[in-house]
């Protein structure tokens, strides 16, 4: 027996839907109007994720620099000054490739290591779960690039 | 702006199949099975629309005909029904040979029987226009073959499949069983969905013994749809509860449906020529338009107009992926699909195009256009209008270079 609630739910989420019930309006915008398309000249990092059998592969460039920590301005902190992206994929993969662009500019290294797929997903108002995937892509991307550059460092 | 360019995956009722369902439903509504007037009526009906669906097919007699829920019912009793009386009936295991590009309802049937119950399958590979060749065909039969499934034209590129010579084979396969005293069936089955509103789908002329057919892409309804049985092939029914179609599908038969779906096929058949002209002239102006204004693109299927469908046009878009052009076209208000993996709620690319040779990431930017009655030639034009820059722009935005 569904909840009341999760009826409910569930009809606020289709409500939103276009596109045959696939994309929100949300996912609909940054997949029309991505944000962050294109490449960073020497690049700090370069992350390149996905494969051909799935039919996704997203690449995504930062560009890294220093700061005064914001809790304490003693401390220096890494944080991505720019950010840029490009996919070959569905809708769903290039609205995540986006959010994640648009969530992560002006963030420390730190921060951006610990997002996850869920919080990229959640700030799009969802995804169908079949879609999932690029979610998760589009987090690992970003993780490949701060590793690349990581490995620059040493 | 409203373009329908998707035709292959659906059509809409013509006025006149609607008008003839009409009175089927309230009016007219008797079981065909009722002893009393309301339902001899609906029995006329259905026996009408069974004689005039022989003749259009040029079948021997009316009981070779049997109404369906649709051309993925057919094509599961087709085969299942063959091998399954070969398995129960003869006590053989059965080998069945398909082509690798059969739509799925054909290959999922396939793989379930050799999933469960161990049947042997063989898929015929396609050459890189997706053409079966009938020599492979004729190599493949072996002493426990029972059935041979080809379709006729192929739903996601448009190539039309020999299948005058491999019946003409399988034929001579067949009299040679006779001949040795072999009483092993061997029965050619093809799946005419696509082909039907554009070619004579004439059974002697085709020499087969089982042909599926739905209305929905002929101007029909959904969810009617009819398997021809030629006299003598022997089926294990899958549905049981009742004695309708001579046993052979229990159900009450949905009336008012086969009226339209068979008054569609009359529709069509009398239009064939006019059709196969008329539609063909749009879609060529559009492969035209396409393979000439849009870099790097390649037409699916077979080069030669004579070698494809009238209302299919498949094209691999490099470096961009099928289900992106399609949500810009239909911002745009145009209608047309894609075997990407995304658009198919699967994860792999199309069974067809890899059939076909092309590689995984060639496959996921394919997208097919499918004309029909609701297309005029200045569709092209409007969609050529949009359809060049949104390739640009997905392109700007792709990592392949």
């Amino acid at each position: 027996m569904r909840s009341i609630q999760t009826i409910q739910a569930n009809q606020t989420r289709l409500k939103g839907a276009k596109m045959a019930d696939l994309y929100n309006e949300k996912v609909m915008d940054h997949f029309m109007h991505p944000r962050n398309v294109g490449t960073i000249e020497n690049a700090d990092g370069i992350g390149e994720v996905g494969n051909p059998t799935c039919g996704d592969i997203m690449k995504l460039f930062i560009k890294v620099d220093t700061r005064s920590a914001k809790n304490d301005k003693k401390k220096e902190e890494e944080y991505i000054s720019d950010i840029k992206f490009q996919t070959f994929g569905c809708g769903a993969a290039v609205a995540t490739s986006s959010m994640v662009t648009e969530m992560m500019i002006g963030h420390t290294i730190d921060e951006a290591e610990k997002l996850t797929n869920a919080e990229v997903a959640k700030e799009l108002g969802g995804l169908p779960p079949i879609k999932m995937h690029c979610s998760n892509l589009a987090a690992s991307a970003l993780h490949e690039a701060i590793k690349d550059y990581k490995s620059k460092q040493k | 702006m409203s373009i329908y360019f998707d035709h292959a995956a659906t059509t809409p009722c013509s006025k006149s199949v609607v008008d003839a369902m009409q009175p089927y439903f309230s009016e007219k509504f008797g079981n065909p099975s009722s002893i009393y007037k309301l339902g001899r009526e609906a029995k006329e009906a259905l026996c009408t629309a069974r004689h005039k669906a022989q003749e259009l097919l040029g079948a021997e007699k009316p009981g070779e005909i049997l109404f369906t829920s649709g051309a993925t019912e057919s094509n599961n009793l087709a085969i299942k029904g063959v091998a399954f009386y070969a398995s129960q009936k003869i006590g053989i295991k059965p080998h069945i040979i398909t082509s690798s590009i059969e739509h799925h309802c054909v290959l999922d049937s396939v793989k379930y029987l050799a999933d469960n119950f161990g049947f042997e399958i063989t898929f015929l590979s396609v050459d890189k226009e997706g053409r079966v060749n009938p020599e492979d065909v004729a190599e493949s039969i072996k002493e426990n073959t029972v059935l041979i499934s080809v379709m006729y034209g192929n739903n996601e590129v448009g190539t039309i499949e020999p299948i005058i010579e491999i019946g003409k084979i399988i034929k001579n396969a067949k009299d040679k069983r006779l001949k040795a005293n072999d009483q092993t069936p061997l029965v050619f089955h093809t799946d005419a969905v696509q082909a039907f509103q554009y070619f004579d789908c004439n059974i002697e002329r085709l020499n087969v013994d089982l042909l599926s057919l739905t209305a929905h892409k002929f101007y029909g309804p959904k969810g009617v749809g009819l398997l021809y049985v030629k006299r003598g092939t022997k089926l294990l029914p899958q549905q049981q509860g009742g004695a309708q179609e001579r046993n052979w599908r229990a159900g009450t038969e949905n009336v008012p449906y086969i009226v339209g779906m068979v008054q569609a096929m009359e529709e069509a058949a009398k239009i064939r020529e006019k059709s196969e002209k008329e539609i063909s002239e749009i879609t060529d102006y559009l492969i035209e338009r396409i393979t000439k204004e849009i870099p790097d693109v390649t037409l699916l299927g077979p080069a030669d107009v004579k070698k494809r469908l009238p209302h299919i046009a498949a094209f691999l878009f490099r470096r961009v992926e099928g289900e992106s052009i399609l949500i810009n076209l239909d911002m745009l208000g145009i209608a047309a699909s894609s075997g990407s993996a995304c658009t198919s709620g699967s994860l792999e690319p199309s069974h067809v195009t890899s059939a076909m040779g092309f590689s995984d990431l060639d496959a996921h930017g394919a997208v097919r256009f499918s004309v029909g009655k609701l297309n005029k030639k200045s569709d092209v034009d409007e969609l050529m209008k949009h359809l060049p820059k949104i390739i640009e722009k997905l392109r700007a935005m792709s990592p392949i270079k």
